[in-house]
Formats: C-alpha cells, sequence, structure tokens
C-alpha cells in the first residue's frame, strides 16, 4: 500500500490550499492513520509499551496542566496541590518505565528497517527531550532538590559553554523550559513519530519473506 | 545505452524488508486500546501517588543556614571577600578567574565567555551596603572600600587563616591585623539570622527576584548545602545527580550519565563535568543512528530476542 500522490503547488492550479491539503493528506496511506485491522504477526506484548508510554505521557501532560492553575508554589502550601505534584512525579516515572521498554523492544526488533530510520530517530529524540524536561522540573520545585540539583548540574552545563543560556541557578528560566519550550519539542516529536509509525506500519518479523497476500 | 536500476541497499545478511501493508491482518481495535492503556496508567499514578506521596524537603533559606551552621557563614562571608570560593575561581559564566574545564584540549567552558558577571566580594557588600542606621556597617564599609586591592586581600586572607586556626569559631580567633573583616562578616551573619539576606542577591534587586545564581552560588560557595546533601546519600559520588530526597526513585533514566562521575578517569579529573558530557553525547549520537552503523545495527539479528517477540510468526513460518 502507499501513500498518496504528492502535487506540487503548480498541479493544484497555484493553489495553497490544495496543495497543503495533499501534503497532509499524503503522510499517511488512506485508511491507515486510524486501521481496525493490523498484520497478523503483531501478536506480542511488547506491542502495548508504545501506546503505554503515549497514555503516560498524556497523564504527565494532564496533572502538570493542573499545577499550572495552581501556580509554582501552590504544592507547597495545598494538600491538593501537593497530591497532584505526586501524581506528576510518578507518571513520570511510569512514562520513563514505559517508554523505555518500548525502545528496548523497537531495538531487539531492529525496528528500523524498511525505511524506518526517522521513526527510530524520533523516538530517541523524543527520550533524550523528556529527560531534558524532566529535569528541568526537577529544577522547578522550589525546594532542598532544586538547591542541590541546580549547584551540581551547573558545573556540567557551564563545562560545555552553555550555561549562561541554560542557567540552571535561574529557576525562572528552567520552569519556562519545563512548562512551555521542552513539552512542545517532546509533543511535536511525539506526533511525529506516531505519524511515522502509520505512514510506515509496524516493521514486519526480521527475514520475514514475501507477504503471502491472504487477506485479513 | 541500457539503464541499470540498483536495488536498494540492504546490509549484508539482509533479505529486503517487505512493505508491513501487504502482510494478512487481523482485527486490531488501537483506540480500545489507548483507552485501556489510558485507564490503566491514570489508574497506577494515582495508587502510587496516593501510597507514595513525593518529597518536598524545604529549601535552605539564609536565615536556616545561619541558625544552623553560623560558623559556616561566616567562613563563606570571608571567603567572597577573600575571593578564594567556589564561584569567586570558576571561570565563566562568571567570571575570569580561571581558563575552565577543556574537552580534548578545547576550552568550552571558556569559550561560552563570562556572560552572567558575579563579582563574589558583591554577594557579601551588597547586602551590607543596604543596612541602613548601622554606624558599625557603615564605618566597616567605608574602611574597607578605602583600602587597596592588596590590602583587602590581605585582611581577608589573614582573617580566613585566622579562622581555620580556631576551628571555624570567629569568637576563638586569636587578635591580628583582619582591618574590618570581622565586623563585616559579623554584620552579615546577624543579617542572614534576622532573614534580612533573603531575596537580596536575587536579579539585582529586582522585586521579582526569579534568578536565584547569586543566592545559590553563595550557599554552595559554604560547606552546610553539600553536607546536607552528602547526608542524604545526595553527594556528587553517591550518585547523587539522578537522586533525590526520601526514598524516592528520582531520575534513574540519568544513570549512565551519573555512572561516569563514579568511576575513573572521570572521577580523579579535573575536567570530568566536560567529559562526561562528550561521552555522552558521543553515545547520544550513536544511539540516533543506530540504525546506519554496521555492526551495532546487526546485534538484533544476532541475538534472537526477536523470536520471542515473534514467535507465534516463526512457528507459522519456519525460517528457510
Amino acid at each position: 500500500m502507499s501513500a498518496a500522490p504528492q502535487v506540487s503547488p503548480a498541479e493544484t492550479g497555484g493553489s495553497w490550499t490544495a496543495w497543503l491539503r495533499s501534503k497532509i493528506t499524503g503522510l499517511v496511506p488512506a485508511g491507515q492513520a486510524l486501521p481496525d485491522r493490523q498484520p497478523a504477526y503483531v501478536a506480542s506484548w511488547i506491542y502495548v509499551f508504545g501506546v503505554l508510554t503515549l497514555a503516560a505521557l498524556v497523564v504527565v501532560i494532564g496533572s502538570g496542566l493542573a499545577l499550572a492553575v495552581g501556580g509554582s508554589a501552590w504544592w507547597h502550601t495545598s494538600s491538593l496541590g501537593h497530591f497532584v505534584n505526586s501524581m506528576h512525579l510518578w507518571s513520570v516515572e511510569l512514562f520513563f518505565a514505559v517508554m523505555v521498554i518500548h525502545l528496548w523492544g523497537k531495538f531487539w526488533m531492529a525496528a528500523w528497517r524498511g525505511k524506518r530510520g526517522l521513526t527510530w530517530m524520533t523516538g530517541v529524540v523524543a527520550f533524550v527531550a523528556s529527560i531534558g524536561t524532566a529535569f528541568t522540573g526537577y529544577l522547578s520545585q522550589s525546594n532542598f532538590d532544586s538547591q542541590w540539583i541546580s549547584a551540581e548540574a551547573k558545573d556540567g552545563i557551564n563545562s560545555i559553554g552553555v550555561g549562561a543560556w541554560f542557567n540552571v541557578l535561574n529557576p525562572g528560566q528552567m520552569l519556562l523550559w519545563h512548562v512551555v519550550l521542552l513539552p512542545l519539542v517532546v509533543g511535536v516529536i511525539a506526533v511525529w513519530h506516531v505519524v511515522l509509525v502509520r505512514r510506515h506500519g509496524v516493521v514486519p518479523p526480521l527475514d520475514a519473506g514475501p507477504p503471502e497476500r491472504s487477506g485479513g | 545505452m541500457a539503464t541499470i536500476t540498483r536495488p536498494p541497499r540492504q546490509h549484508r545478511g539482509a533479505r529486503p524488508v517487505a512493505d508491513s501493508h501487504d502482510f494478512p491482518t487481523r482485527r486490531y481495535d488501537l483506540v480500545k486500546e489507548f483507552v485501556i492503556a489510558l485507564a490503566v496508567m491514570a489508574l497506577l499514578t494515582t495508587v502510587l501517588a496516593a501510597v507514595f506521596s513525593s518529597p518536598d524537603e524545604n529549601a535552605i533559606t539564609m536565615r536556616s543556614w545561619a541558625a544552623a551552621d553560623p560558623d559556616d557563614v561566616v567562613a563563606t562571608a570571608t571567603g567572597e571577600l577573600a575571593g578564594t570560593t567556589t564561584s569567586a575561581t570558576y571561570g565563566a559564566p562568571y567570571n575570569h578567574a580561571s581558563e575552565g574545564q577543556t574537552l580534548l584540549g578545547i576550552p568550552l567552558q571558556k569559550w561560552g565567555g563570562a556572560r552572567i558577571p558575579v563579582d563574589s566580594q558583591d554577594l557579601v557588600l551588597q547586602p551590607l551596603a543596604g543596612v541602613s542606621g548601622d554606624p558599625a556597617v557603615t564605618k566597616a564599609l567605608a574602611a574597607w572600600k578605602g583600602a587597596s586591592a592588596t590590602q583587602q586581600a590581605a585582611w581577608s586572607a589573614a582573617y580566613a587563616d585566622a579562622l581555620a586556626k580556631a576551628g571555624g569559631d570567629p569568637a576563638k580567633v586569636a587578635n591580628g591585623d583582619f582591618g574590618p573583616v570581622p565586623g563585616m562578616t559579623a554584620e552579615f551573619l546577624a543579617l542572614a539570622r534576622s532573614g534580612g539576606l533573603e531575596g537580596t542577591l536575587t536579579a539585582s534587586g529586582n522585586f521579582y527576584g526569579g534568578d536565584q545564581t547569586r543566592s545559590v552560588l553563595l550557599l554552595s560557595d559554604g560547606a552546610y548545602l553539600e553536607d546536607r546533601a552528602v547526608a542524604q546519600q545526595l553527594g556528587g559520588d553517591q550518585w547523587g545527580m539522578m537522586n533525590e530526597t526520601g526514598n524516592y526513585p528520582g531520575q534513574p533514566w540519568m544513570w549512565l550519565y551519573t555512572f561516569w562521575y563514579q568511576v575513573k578517569p572521570f572521577s580523579t579529573s579535573a575536567n570530568a563535568d566536560a567529559q562526561v558530557w562528550g561521552l555522552m553525547m558521543v553515545l547520544t549520537l550513536g544511539l540516533l543512528f543506530l540504525p546506519f552503523i554496521p555492526g551495532l545495527r546487526s546485534i538484533p539479528r544476532w541475538v534472537p530476542v526477536h523470536r520471542l517477540i515473534w514467535r507465534d510468526y516463526y512457528r507459522s513460518h519456519p525460517r528457510e
């Protein structure tokens, strides 16, 4: 199954709208954005960890939004705020746990095969960006952990010459990176990653022979 | 001229990868799977949050520092005046006092420039200058400012030595030529004890002091912050970067970054931070470009974990 044909602006009579529509609809083969069938070889618990990662990300974002409503110091003074903070913490722990299992699963599947190199790479970038997002969260807690982690981390960041632009001792800057810039990166990369998965489909087993085309 | 069509490049021993959309299919409800996954994650999160909560140990304030370890406050203030503290001798991005760390001889830290200027003496002088109605403070500051840099250094260095000999206790310091330094550091301690030091170093007097750079630098120039951290197994040589207070998992995903600090040559290197960062960048790039690295990309083929993942498929499709 191939993606919808791509057209140039000239072929759409100069219409930018028609060109953009064709680009968007061509990202994923027809019927593959939300298919109700999968290749028969998609039959293992390891496949669950991709969607678990997405689900955990939703809980992370949801609990983070709730914290944002109360403000940066809310969780220090309110039992409800502290509970929401606890949910944020544990959802992040779960997020990383299932994401790492997902990553290892894809490694052992050699899931980059069949022009899926970019899918792997966007996954790795999402993983690294998530580490940065979580790290800035620890710096934004405005408690002893923030003081100590920032005092330790400054030496690493400064040693490579970027400490003036990414100042871990500046909680105002770190909070904005944590709630705006890095989540934006993680979100965009995650969407891109999922689109690529739907575009190329789930990688076939290693050394799988030609498909039998026997239908589903 | 005949046209030669080159087949797609595959690494040795690999079959071309078939189009996944051409394989036989089975029913699979993605939306149902996601909704169940979301419910499971939300429930697990709620249970973990309810049972284990989350750590929130109060930040150290200047007042609590002065109450818990007054000698450390005096020693730190003296060190700032003498220019001997960690921040005073740091280099970029705070000052030009040292070359900073290098990576394979490349002075990345120095190249970053001193873009967040921090004068260590100002960490003490600025709060003291804000004290009004205290003739002793005014007189001490006037004496300090009226002295040459050489004299200032001699006074503060002599007082630092005397404090060390007295076990850190200012009350036990023998007489000496310390100029206004004992008076200034004592006033600094009194200011910290009164709570008057809170916020005085944030963002250069801005009412909305979101930038705590100078406050944290002052605090970490003392021994109290690190002593508290080490007591909770958070030291740099105790996997501290990835841990947090209490019995919580912290950031286990940073285990590899933290690991390098525990082993030689990094644990004994003066350039450990730059070296660990350089190494982690290389390893991250290796992970990123793994699909294109011969050998590494073939590991999944050599180690048959995939036989377990796709056991149903291989059972019905024995290898040729």
